[in-house]
Formats: structure tokens, C-alpha cells, sequence
């Protein structure tokens, strides 16, 4: 039980995330909650699907999605869900400035889309008028991609959180594990954001 | 967890081999990103087969971050799986409610 | 360690000890006193409710007073009386019957436990300030939107906290199960209420985020103006129907499966036979929980929606009855040929069999899309869920009650203060419900204020009524034995009733530590295995060897604190700006005992072996 020694290559077993019975329960305890955000994002999207059509005279979305904006904000996304896997394999190789490398550019990456995000609704709102409060389908709306940008926030602030804490001690079997959860949580944001440009955006612009 | 120390290069080798793999799956997924965009952008095709595409080229994605982004497709898998589909099976039940029977 | 000795420091260090705690076993205690609690509110809810209807155009209490009794009777005993009782008892017994030290998760499992008591203690201010919640446990919109006072904001923050409560205990327990049971102990060696634990946990996570989800909505059209239910915006209020009730639905199935769990072991020990097929309760649990989730809009025939999704929803929840009618044989053919002792834990499981099969038939009845038309918001659906749930769910907690009440608190109730109270509350219990169905066939609609003279309605609500004195009779009763026995019960060797599962082969209450070393399960009924071996107790899995202990944290506690604060200034924040302070300080203290808890390290602490070869067994 000697987890709270910093690892060296010598010792390091093939999967530090689930080499301690924390680790196991950690890894599983974060894919089960995944189950059930996915009832809840599928909450949202029922909601979103059910009130799309509701514009009550508003704006709808054919008029104001922008492709370019979203394409951009997915190729954050998606890369940013590559350079995690890279920082989950250079913690298997036990190489950990490169996975703090890597998780920094993660980070970067969720605040570029968070930012693109941001202007995103400030466009809306100052341009077409399109608020939360005109229509069922901008409450829909709103709600649904203020969620997963809610997910991303908090993914970050997890991120930060643990890269700053961990900087001076290096990995052990202790923060692996954390690791690796935020890793599968960061993929899961990514996972909900396909469905997003593919449902909100790019079947809001075909009608 | 002592006996599968992992200095030695048969495991590091797995290990690149497993990123080479990671690597690929991204690049498809960019493609099907630029297939997907260009789709609605170039007005393509009809209405009515674009959305059922759309969602095709999604669902794949999402495979794609699942089972190799997430691992999902590794052993000691089974129960994320089984929670998963679990929360799928549900999803869907919901999804289809509320598109099909709110308004009528 | 920490633990014995704080206890010897008086009440100072008791309750800290209380607040601090992560041992399943203690968080068992806590749900069981959080839910005692309010189950006692809504006892009395219930009685405020009977003696307005005890005569025609009965004035006991007003109508908008009627409407909050009601509402809250229903929101306390679902989510705040019957649900903790039962993660009280999950906690408990589950860990130890399958044999582990403690939950996967024990910070959690006391976050799970303060959130659920905050929300509840929230969803109850209510009283206090300005008015409770009044548009019925299910809020349907619009009306939920409309109402005037606060009720709504504090049922909507209420539920939002004590149901993240839950569904973090659901996690939990899921992971324990997967990933501690004891050497030996394989998925179909469980006993049957681990085995109800794990798929109710199941349940909880696949169900409660939907609650979450149309809670918030219903909490944006309230507060911040978003147009989701409010049709001149495009709105849709069956949205909130379907949100509701597809976790709604398997809600209540959420609520039975730990009784069923609970019968499978009562009935087993009480008749000296192992549980009769085994294997199909456990796919009966499963099936059930599956069908659970398809079957939901069965609350809904009446909406609308269609004879396609009428017919289809009708068949889903008529198919239920066929593993539910699996269990009930089964347990009938446990009983079958044993030798059958009859104590308080037995009566109240062979009491349950008739009362849940009349529920069941009723359930059947409901089923019939058409026929539905008739029953629907009438007595007679007030009848048929107080069948199910009361003859279902509190039966089988009064059962696990007074069935594990020596391993949790090393007492064993008096049988006779038991039987009586059995006999008082089964009587009042069918005078009570029995009537309704026909209260509601002869059109006495439910959530109603007063009912008009001579319309066949007035000896009907009249037997309803005293037969809640009499429920409320045998309550008080339980309670008197709970303080008889604390003062002068008997204290029970670590197996009193000669029992079959694991928690029965260990000292009544357990020590802290639960198992000084890992048992070996050789099967199912692993305890009764060995017995009949002529061991009489388990081999030990390993040799003696130091423990791995989580420490304490009042973090938990300051979390779900800072929730509460914030809930508050959520609800208030649309009076008076001022409110938005209330959001942030109590947002920056559970924000910030969640950076705590993330920045501090909490490797736990180990009891040594030594220590543990001084204990005695």
C-alpha cells in the first residue's frame, strides 16, 4: 500500500489508473456516471428536438447558425480529445512532463472553444435579438448547448485543478487514476458535442 | 501489480502501436467532420437524405471516441459498456417521446 | 481506533463523530433517523388530509392548506421518507453481506446522505415562508409554473439537491458491488437484496437525471424566464409529463425492488429453506427494472397521445405482472414445506404477499388504456399506489426494520410491542385503502378539498379515516419499541435468528471494521453452507493483516450546507437582487470545500494488526 511514493519506471505497473482498488473504483465510478449523464443529455436533446420548431415569430435556426464558427469550435473540440489520448499514453509510458505538456494543451484548446462559445451567444444575442427568454426554442437551445459549454467549464476547472496540485510531485498510483478520469470525462464532452453540431446546427441549417 | 512492470520495450512498443492506431481513428474523424459540414454547406443532397446521413456519420464518431479514444473496446470493459448501453437504452426511449408523442 | 474513542467523550464529540462520519454503518443509522424523521411528516400530512375528508364539506382545514397537505404528503414520503429509509437499510446490510469493509466510495456515500437531508430540510422551510408547494407531488405544468408563492422554487431546489444526493449514493453502491465482494462471492452467489440493491441503483442512474433535467427547466421558466412549458412562446407542458414520469416510473420501481430484496431474505431465514429459484429472482429483478423503463406514459393515457403509443404503453406495463408474479410464487413456494417461525419481521412479509397481490390486480386493471379513462385522478388510482407502495414498500421496510435492528444497533426489538403494532397497522391499512377502490368507481375524484353529502360517499371516507388512526396508532407503537428496546432490549449474540448470509456471521452491531479478515463464500447462503458443515462459521479468505480505514470528513456536511444556502438565494434572488449574495457565498462554500477535498490528499489510515488481534470477536 505504498501509493503515496512517487512512481519510477521500475515499478510502474502496465495501467497505473486501475492498479489500486481506488483507482478501480474511480475508473468505474466515473463510467457509470457517464450512463447517466447520457439520460441527461438525452433530456436535453428530447427538450431541444420537442420545442426547435417553437420560434414564436423569432428568429429560427436556419437563420442565424453560422457553419464556419461551429467548424471551428468542433476542430478545437476534437483535437482537444486527441492530445488527451496523447497525455493518457505518455502517463502508460510514465513520462509525465509530457502528459502535463499535452493536458496544458488540452486546456488551451477547451478555452479556445469556450471562447468561440462565448461569442457564439453574444453574437446571437446582440445581432438577431435571439435570447433564452424569445421563444421555446431559444430556452431549448440555449439550455442544451449551455449545458455541455457548463460540462466544458467544469472540465477545465478540473484539469487546472489537478495539473496545478500534481506540477512538483510527479505521477503515483494516487493521481492516475485522477487522470485518467478526467480524461474519459474530457471524451464524454466531446462524445455530447458530435451530437450537438450534428443535431442543433448542421440539421437546424438543412430545416 | 508487481509482475507487469512495464520498462520493458515490448510493452512501450504496444503501446506506440496502440497511438498509431488513436492517430488514425482521429484522422477519420476529422473526415467525417468535413463530410458532415460540407454536406449542409454545399446544400448536397435532398433533406431527406441528409439528415439520416448526418446522423450516421455522428453515431460512427461517437463509436470511434467510445471504443478507441475511451478504450472501450479494451478488456476489463465490460461493465463501462454495460452502463453505457444501458444509458443509451434509456436515452433513446427519451429521445423518442419526446420527438414523437409531445406534440400531435 | 478514532471512532471507540470518541464515543467515550460525550455528546460534543458524538455528534461530531456523526457529522464527520464515513462509515456505512453510521450513514446507515443517519438515513434511517433522516428518513424516520420525515417519514413521521408525512405520517401526519396524511392525518391532516383524512380528517378534512372524515364528513362532507368538512372545513378541519382551508382549501389552499388542503392543496399543500396533499402535495407535500406525497413529494415527503417518495423522495424523503420511503427512499432514505431504504438506502438506509442498502447501506447497512449491503456491504456486509457481500462481504466488504466498506462502500467503494465513502466520502460519497456521506455527501449522498447530507445532500438528501439539506434538500429535504429545504423542500420543508417551506412551511415557514409563505407557503408549502401545492400543485401535487408531480407539478404538473402550467399549473406548477403559475403558482404564486415560493412552494414550487423550494420543491424544485429541494428535489435538485436531495435527488444529486441520490443518485451519487446509486453510483456507490454500483461500484461496491462490482468491485468489492468478498473471495468467492461471484455474481449469482448474492444475496437477493444485494443483488435488488444493485439493480435499483441501476435504476437510480438511468432515471434520476431526468428528474434533473425537467427540474431545471421548470426552475428556468420560474425564475429566469425561459418559455419552455409556456405555450404563447411555443412552449409544450407535456414535456414536463414525459420528464417526470420517465423517472417517475421507474421511480417506483426504485421503491419496491429493495423490499422485494428484503422479503427474499426474511422469508428464507423465517422458513429454514434456502430462497426457491434462486436464479429466476434475479432475473425477475432485472426484468422488471427493464420493463420499468418502457412503460412510463402509462401515467399519461389520458393526455393524448394517441392510440398507437396508448396500446403500446397498455401491453409494456401489463407484461410487469409476469416477473412480479414469479416472485410472488416463488416466495410462496419458499415458504412451502419449511419450518416457519412467525415473528414481527415475518408477519410483516407474509402481511405484504396478499396486500402487494391486490395491488398488483389493481395495477393490471390500470393498465387497460380504456378502462383507464374511467380510474384516472379518481380514488380508485388512490388505492391502487397506496396498495403498491405502502403494502409494498412499507411493509418491507417494518420487515428489514425489525429483521437487521440487531446488526444495526445491537438490540433486538420486543416481538410483542412488534406483533401488536403488525396487526394494528395491517387492519388500518386495509380499512383505510380497501374503501378507495370503491370511492373511486362510485366517481370520488382525487386531490379533492370536500366531497358533497349523500352522494354514497360519506360511510366510505368515514372508514378511510379511522383506519389512518389506526396506521398512526401502530407508527407510535414502532416508535415506543425503538425507545423500550434502546432503554431495556435484549442484547443479541451476532447471529440471533440462526441466518444464513454473511452479515449474520459477524458481531451485532459490527465492529468498524466489519470483517477482521475477508470470508471465504463458498456458495449462496454462505454462512448457512458452513453450518451445515458442522463449521458453524466462515474460513477466513486471508491471513490477519493490517486495514485500510477512510478517514472522516466534515467537507460532505459543508458541501451540502453551501447547496442549501445557495438553494435559498435561487429561490429569493427574484424578489430582490440582494438574494444573488446567498448564491454566491453558499456556491464559493461548496465550491470550495470541492477544491478542498480535490487538493488535499486523504490516503486514510490503517488499523495494525496488532491492534486488531487485541479486539475480541
Amino acid at each position: 500500500m505504498s501509493h503515496d511514493h512517487s512512481l519510477n519506471p521500475e515499478t510502474m505497473p502496465q495501467e497505473p489508473e486501475k492498479a489500486t482498488l481506488e483507482g478501480k473504483n474511480k475508473f468505474l465510478g466515473l463510467w457509470f456516471f457517464l450512463g447517466g449523464e447520457t439520460v441527461l443529455f438525452a433530456s436535453l436533446f428530447g427538450t431541444y428536438l420537442a420545442l426547435r420548431n417553437s420560434t414564436a415569430g423569432g428568429p429560427s435556426g436556419q437563420d442565424i447558425f453560422g457553419l464556419e464558427l461551429v467548424f471551428l469550435m468542433t476542430m478545437l473540440l476534437l483535437t482537444s480529445s486527441l492530445t488527451s489520448v496523447y497525455a493518457m499514453y505518455h502517463m502508460k509510458n510514465n513520462d509525465f512532463k509530457k502528459m502535463h505538456l499535452w493536458l496544458g494543451i488540452t486546456a488551451f484548446l477547451g478555452i479556445g472553444f469556450l471562447a468561440c462559445e462565448i461569442y457564439e451567444f453574444y453574437h446571437y444575442i446582440t445581432d438577431f435579438g435571439f435570447t433564452f427568454r424569445s421563444s421555446a426554442f431559444g430556452s431549448a437551445f440555449y439550455t442544451l448547448v449551455g449545458f455541455h459549454g457548463g460540462h466544458v467549464v467544469f472540465g477545465l476547472s478540473w484539469l487546472i485543478a489537478l495539473m496545478v496540485r500534481n506540477a512538483k510531485r510527479g505521477l503515483n498510483l494516487y493521481n492516475a487514476p485522477k487522470y485518467y478520469t478526467f480524461s474519459l470525462y474530457w471524451h464524454f464532452i466531446d462524445v455530447v458535442w458530435v451530437f450537438i453540431f450534428t443535431v442543433v446546427y448542421l440539421m437546424g441549417k438543412v430545416g | 501489480m508487481t509482475d507487469n512492470t512495464n520498462t520493458n520495450s515490448f510493452q512501450k512498443q504496444k503501446n506506440k502501436e496502440e497511438m498509431k492506431k488513436q492517430l488514425i481513428t482521429f484522422a477519420l474523424m476529422i473526415g467525417f467532420t468535413i463530410v458532415a459540414f460540407s454536406i449542409v454547406a454545399t446544400n448536397a443532397m435532398d433533406k431527406m437524405f441528409a439528415v439520416p446521413l448526418l446522423l450516421i456519420l455522428a453515431l460512427i464518431q461517437v463509436g470511434f471516441q467510445f471504443y478507441y479514444f475511451m478504450h472501450m473496446k479494451d478488456r476489463g470493459h465490460e461493465f463501462p459498456a454495460m452502463m453505457i448501453y444501458g444509458g443509451v437504452f434509456a436515452a433513446l426511449l427519451t429521445i423518442a417521446a419526446l420527438v414523437a408523442i409531445v406534440w400531435w | 481506533m478514532s471512532i471507540a474513542a470518541a464515543q467515550k467523550k460525550g455528546f460534543g464529540a458524538f455528534l461530531w463523530d456523526y457529522l464527520t462520519t464515513v462509515d456505512h454503518k453510521k450513514i446507515a443509522h443517519l438515513y434511517l433517523i433522516g428518513g424516520g424523521f420525515f417519514f413521521i411528516l408525512g405520517g401526519l400530512e396524511a392525518m391532516f388530509i383524512r380528517i378534512q375528508l372524515i364528513a362532507p364539506e368538512n372545513d378541519f382545514i382551508s382549501a389552499g392548506l388542503y392543496n399543500e397537505m396533499f402535495t407535500m404528503h406525497g413529494t415527503t414520503m417518495i423522495f424523503l421518507a420511503a427512499m432514505p429509509l431504504l438506502l438506509g437499510l442498502m447501506n447497512a446490510v449491503m456491504p456486509l453481506q457481500i462481504g466488504a469493509r466498506d462502500v467503494a466510495f465513502p466520502f460519497l456515500n456521506s455527501l449522498g446522505f447530507w445532500l438528501f437531508m439539506f434538500g429535504g430540510i429545504l423542500l420543508n422551510c417551506s412551511w415557514f415562508l409563505g407557503g408549502a408547494p401545492d400543485s401535487g407531488w408531480t407539478a404538473y405544468t402550467p399549473l406548477s409554473v403559475e403558482s404564486p408563492t415560493h412552494g414550487i422554487d423550494f420543491y424544485v431546489l429541494g428535489l435538485q439537491i436531495s435527488g444529486a444526493g441520490t443518485l451519487i449514493g446509486g453510483i456507490n453502491f454500483l461500484v461496491t458491488i462490482v468491485t468489492m465482494r468478498a473471495p468467492g462471492m461471484t455474481y449469482m452467489r448474492m444475496p437477493l437484496f444485494s443483488w435488488t440493491t444493485f439493480v435499483t441503483s441501476t435504476l437510480i442512474l438511468f432515471a434520476f437525471p431526468a428528474l434533473t433535467v425537467g427540474l431545471f427547466l421548470l426552475m428556468f421558466d420560474r425564475m429566469f424566464g425561459s418559455a419552455f412549458f409556456n405555450v404563447a412562446l411555443g412552449g409544450n407542458s407535456v414535456i414536463w409529463q414525459h420528464l417526470f414520469w420517465i423517472f417517475g416510473h421507474p421511480e417506483v420501481y426504485i421503491l419496491i425492488l429493495p423490499a422485494f430484496g428484503v422479503f427474499s431474505e426474511v422469508i428464507p431465514t423465517f422458513s429454514k429453506k434456502r430462497l426457491f429459484g434462486y436464479t429466476a429472482m434475479v432475473f425477475a429483478t432485472i426484468l422488471i427494472a427493464f420493463l420499468g423503463f418502457m412503460v412510463w406514459a402509462h401515467h399519461m393515457f389520458t393526455v393524448g397521445l394517441g392510440p398507437v403509443a396508448n396500446a403500446i404503453f397498455a401491453i409494456a406495463t401489463m407484461a410487469i405482472a409476469v416477473p412480479t408474479g414469479i416472485k410472488i410464487f416463488n416466495w410462496l413456494a419458499t415458504m412451502w414445506g419449511g419450518s416457519i417461525t412467525i415473528n414481527s419481521a415475518m408477519l410483516w412479509a407474509l402481511g405484504f404477499i396478499p396486500s402487494f397481490t391486490i395491488g398488483g390486480m389493481t395495477g393490471v386493471m390500470l393498465a387497460s388504456a380504456v378502462a383507464d379513462y374511467q380510474y384516472h385522478d379518481s380514488y380508485f388510482v388512490v388505492a391502487h399506489f397506496h396498495y403498491v407502495i405502502v403494502g409494498g414498500v412499507v411493509f418491507g421496510i417494518f420487515a428489514g426494520l425489525h429483521y437487521w435492528w440487531p446488526k444495526m444497533f445491537g438490540r433486538i426489538l420486543n416481538e410483542k410491542l412488534g406483533k401488536i403494532g403488525f396487526w394494528l397497522f395491517f387492519i388500518g391499512f386495509h380499512l383505510t385503502f380497501f374503501i378507495q377502490h370503491f370511492l373511486g368507481l362510485m366517481g370520488m375524484p382525487r386531490r379533492y378539498w370536500v366531497f358533497l353529502e349523500d352522494q354514497g360517499l360519506d360511510t366510505g371516507n368515514f372508514i378511510s379515516t379511522i383506519g389512518t388512526f389506526l396506521m398512526a396508532i401502530a407508527a407510535t407503537i414502532f416508535l415506543i419499541n425503538i425507545i423500550y428496546t434502546a432503554v431495556k432490549g435484549e442484547k443479541p449474540a451476532g447471529d440471533p435468528y440462526d441466518g444464513r448470509t454473511l452479515e449474520w456471521a459477524i458481531p451485532s452491531p459490527p465492529p468498524y471494521y466489519n470483517f477482521k479478515q475477508l470470508p471465504l463464500v463458498r456458495g449462496l447462503d454462505p454462512l448457512w453452507i458452513e453450518k451445515m458443515d458442522g463449521k458453524g462459521k466462515m474460513t477466513p479468505a486471508e491471513p490477519l493483516g493490517d486495514v485500510h480505514m477512510p478517514n472522516g470528513s466534515i467537507l460532505p456536511f459543508a458541501m451540502s450546507l453551501g447547496f442549501f444556502v445557495a438553494g435559498f438565494g435561487f429561490i429569493y434572488q427574484t424578489d430582490h437582487q440582494a438574494w444573488n449574495l446567498a448564491i454566491f457565498v453558499g456556491m464559493g462554500i461548496a465550491l470550495g470545500s470541492m477544491l478542498i477535498r480535490s487538493l488535499k490528499d486523504d490516503h486514510g489510515y490503517h488499523i495494525s494488526k496488532e491492534e486488531l488481534e487485541r479486539e475480541a470477536d
